[in-house]
């Protein structure tokens, strides 16, 4: 078994070990959760055995290298997988389906080219019965926050990367959902764009208190943008560490200190990373 | 401009060829009609209306038919899309006679409805409604998985899935289906014309073989290339570049 993170002390300011104290009710929720995806070369076991705690209107990141879980573990929030065992939950309830409650945001955005800007945004009012008039309020709404107002009426692939994710994020808070879960959502983008990005959903966050899970691998974004940092090991996929980040924000992911606790985190990654990096080549 | 330029010379050309060889004389002008008759031909066949009447049925006849091929085929490919056992068995039987040229369904169409109106649309409907079918089917398979996971993670479902994310995303495949369709439709319909006195296109064409009259029949050809091209130039061309504009694959 591997020995803890230990951070060194400058670094041990930022972080500490995170403890949800167990009178809030969390919410959502991942309860001895195993998922094992069969195929011919022999199972592989994504997840093993990983309990998670998450509080209402926290900020989480999960981090780990590719083939970790971790998109799977956003899927079975997102209700879009069910769990081999354990269980999986929201408010204390069981997450059965896919629901506009926990909006999931895509690396690949999944805008619809038949759609303008606007409808793209709208598209999931119409099924929570909001009126037309009102679906267009609401979109408008939310193109200003992302500062694409002026987009509305253009089709998708009239916009650049960083707007096509800003439009698939306004289209995620149009839904009001309770819950925000991204997987990789600014991995393909310049640097420029995602720190934009990075600053427009932090303010997001603050202003509405939403619950974010924020899937990513790279650990300095995680430092940037979570509360709360998890890391994951490779195959099987288990919570490595759980730290809580207790930077001051606004943060940059150039700042000094987010910077210094990216690298001791990474430095601790590592191993697992170079492990990742052997098994995914054919030998 | 340029390009209709191109176009202009590059028919004059052949037009001019076509005068040659026949000026060469190497066949008897019965066999092999100057340009000069088959104009005379189109000019005359004008002149006694005998063409536009032809034309006209032709047209609302490939627009009952064309018509019911599309809306039927695009309900059928929809169908089979929509669930793996209706594609295994529905869809492999669709494939397979897809395959048909639309010449096999005129016996069958003669024994079924007789030399009648209904024996030129079943020819016209058969030749055309499958590659409708399969162009959908194919469109709903090719439906990214993102925009599906994407959709229902938004809370669309059952039949407001199909109707708002499958068969939008399909719209390329689908335009080329009904592109297809329309060139199949034409087509069948002008074999099924030929079966009796139906004074349609193809019933034209085959009056000048009985005649013996090939500047008829290659006036006919003419025409029927003529229509057929136009259609497909001035409906379907411009819906296509509609779609690529949106979907920015131009």
């Amino acid at each position: 078994m591997k020995e803890r993170f230990r951070p060194s002390p400058a670094v041990r300011v930022n972080i500490f070990a995170a403890v949800v104290p167990q009178t809030v009710t969390p919410k959502l929720e991942l309860r001895s959760v195993s998922r094992t995806f069969r195929s011919h070369a022999g199972d592989v076991n994504a997840l093993e055995n990983v309990s998670l705690r998450i509080r209402p209107g926290e900020f989480v990141c999960i981090v780990g290298p590719s083939g970790c879980g971790k998109s799977t573990l956003l899927n079975l929030f997102a209700g879009l997988d069910q769990p081999t065992s354990g269980k999986v939950l929201m408010d204390e309830t069981v997450i059965s389906h896919s629901g506009p409650d926990r909006v999931v945001m895509f690396q690949e955005h999944g805008l619809f080219p038949w759609l303008s800007v606007r409808k793209n945004v709208e598209f999931g009012l119409r099924w929570k019965g909001v009126a037309a008039e009102r679906r267009r309020e609401i979109a408008r709404h939310w193109l200003r926050v992302v500062h694409l107002e002026k987009f509305e009426d253009n089709y998708i692939h009239q916009l650049s990367g960083g707007m096509k994710q800003r439009v698939a994020l306004a289209r995620s808070l149009a839904m009001d959902p309770e819950v925000l879960l991204m997987d990789e959502p600014f991995t393909a983008l310049d640097a420029q764009s995602r720190d934009l990005l990075h600053e427009e959903l932090e303010q997001v966050w603050s202003s509405t208190k939403k619950t974010i899970v924020f899937v990513t691998h790279n650990v300095r974004e995680a430092v940037r943008l979570g509360d709360r940092v998890v890391l994951m090991t490779f195959r099987p996929g288990r919570i490595m560490e759980d730290v809580r980040v207790n930077l001051s924000r606004s943060r940059h992911v150039e700042d000094a200190d987010v910077a210094a606790t990216a690298k001791e985190l990474m430095a601790y990654l590592r191993t697992d990373i170079e492990r990742a990096f052997r098994e995914e080549r054919p030998s | 401009m340029k390009k209709t330029l191109r176009l202009l010379v590059f028919f004059a050309i052949i037009v001019g060829l076509w005068q040659a060889f026949a000026m060469a004389g190497i066949w008897p002008s019965y066999v092999f009609p100057s340009p000069k008759t088959t104009a005379e031909a189109l000019r005359q066949g004008f002149a006694d209306r005998t063409f536009i009447i032809g034309i006209a049925i032709s047209m609302k006849r490939v627009l009952i038919g064309y018509t019911m091929s599309a809306l039927g085929g695009i309900l059928l490919g929809a169908l089979i899309g929509a669930s793996s056992w209706l594609e295994d068995t529905l869809g492999t039987c669709v494939s397979g006679l897809q395959s048909l040229p639309s010449l096999c369904w005129v016996p069958v169409a003669i024994l079924w409805f007789g030399l009648s109106e209904k024996a030129i649309l079943f020819v016209t409907i058969a030749g055309s409604l499958l590659a409708v079918t399969m162009n959908v089917v194919t469109g709903i398979h090719n439906v990214p998985r993102i925009y599906v996971t994407a959709a229902r993670n938004l809370g669309a479902h059952g039949i407001r899935m199909y109707l708002h994310v499958l068969l939008p995303a399909s719209l390329p495949h689908i335009l080329s289906g009904l592109k297809q369709g329309w060139a199949l439709a034409w087509r069948s319909l002008i074999s099924g014309e030929m079966i009796f006195l139906s004074l349609g296109l193809g019933q034209l064409l085959m009056m000048g073989r009985d005649l013996n009259d090939l500047s008829q029949v290659f006036a006919v050809m003419i025409l029927i290339t003529v229509i057929g091209y136009t259609v497909e130039r001035f409906a379907f061309a411009p819906a296509e570049a509609q779609i690529r504009r949106r979907w920015g694959t131009a």
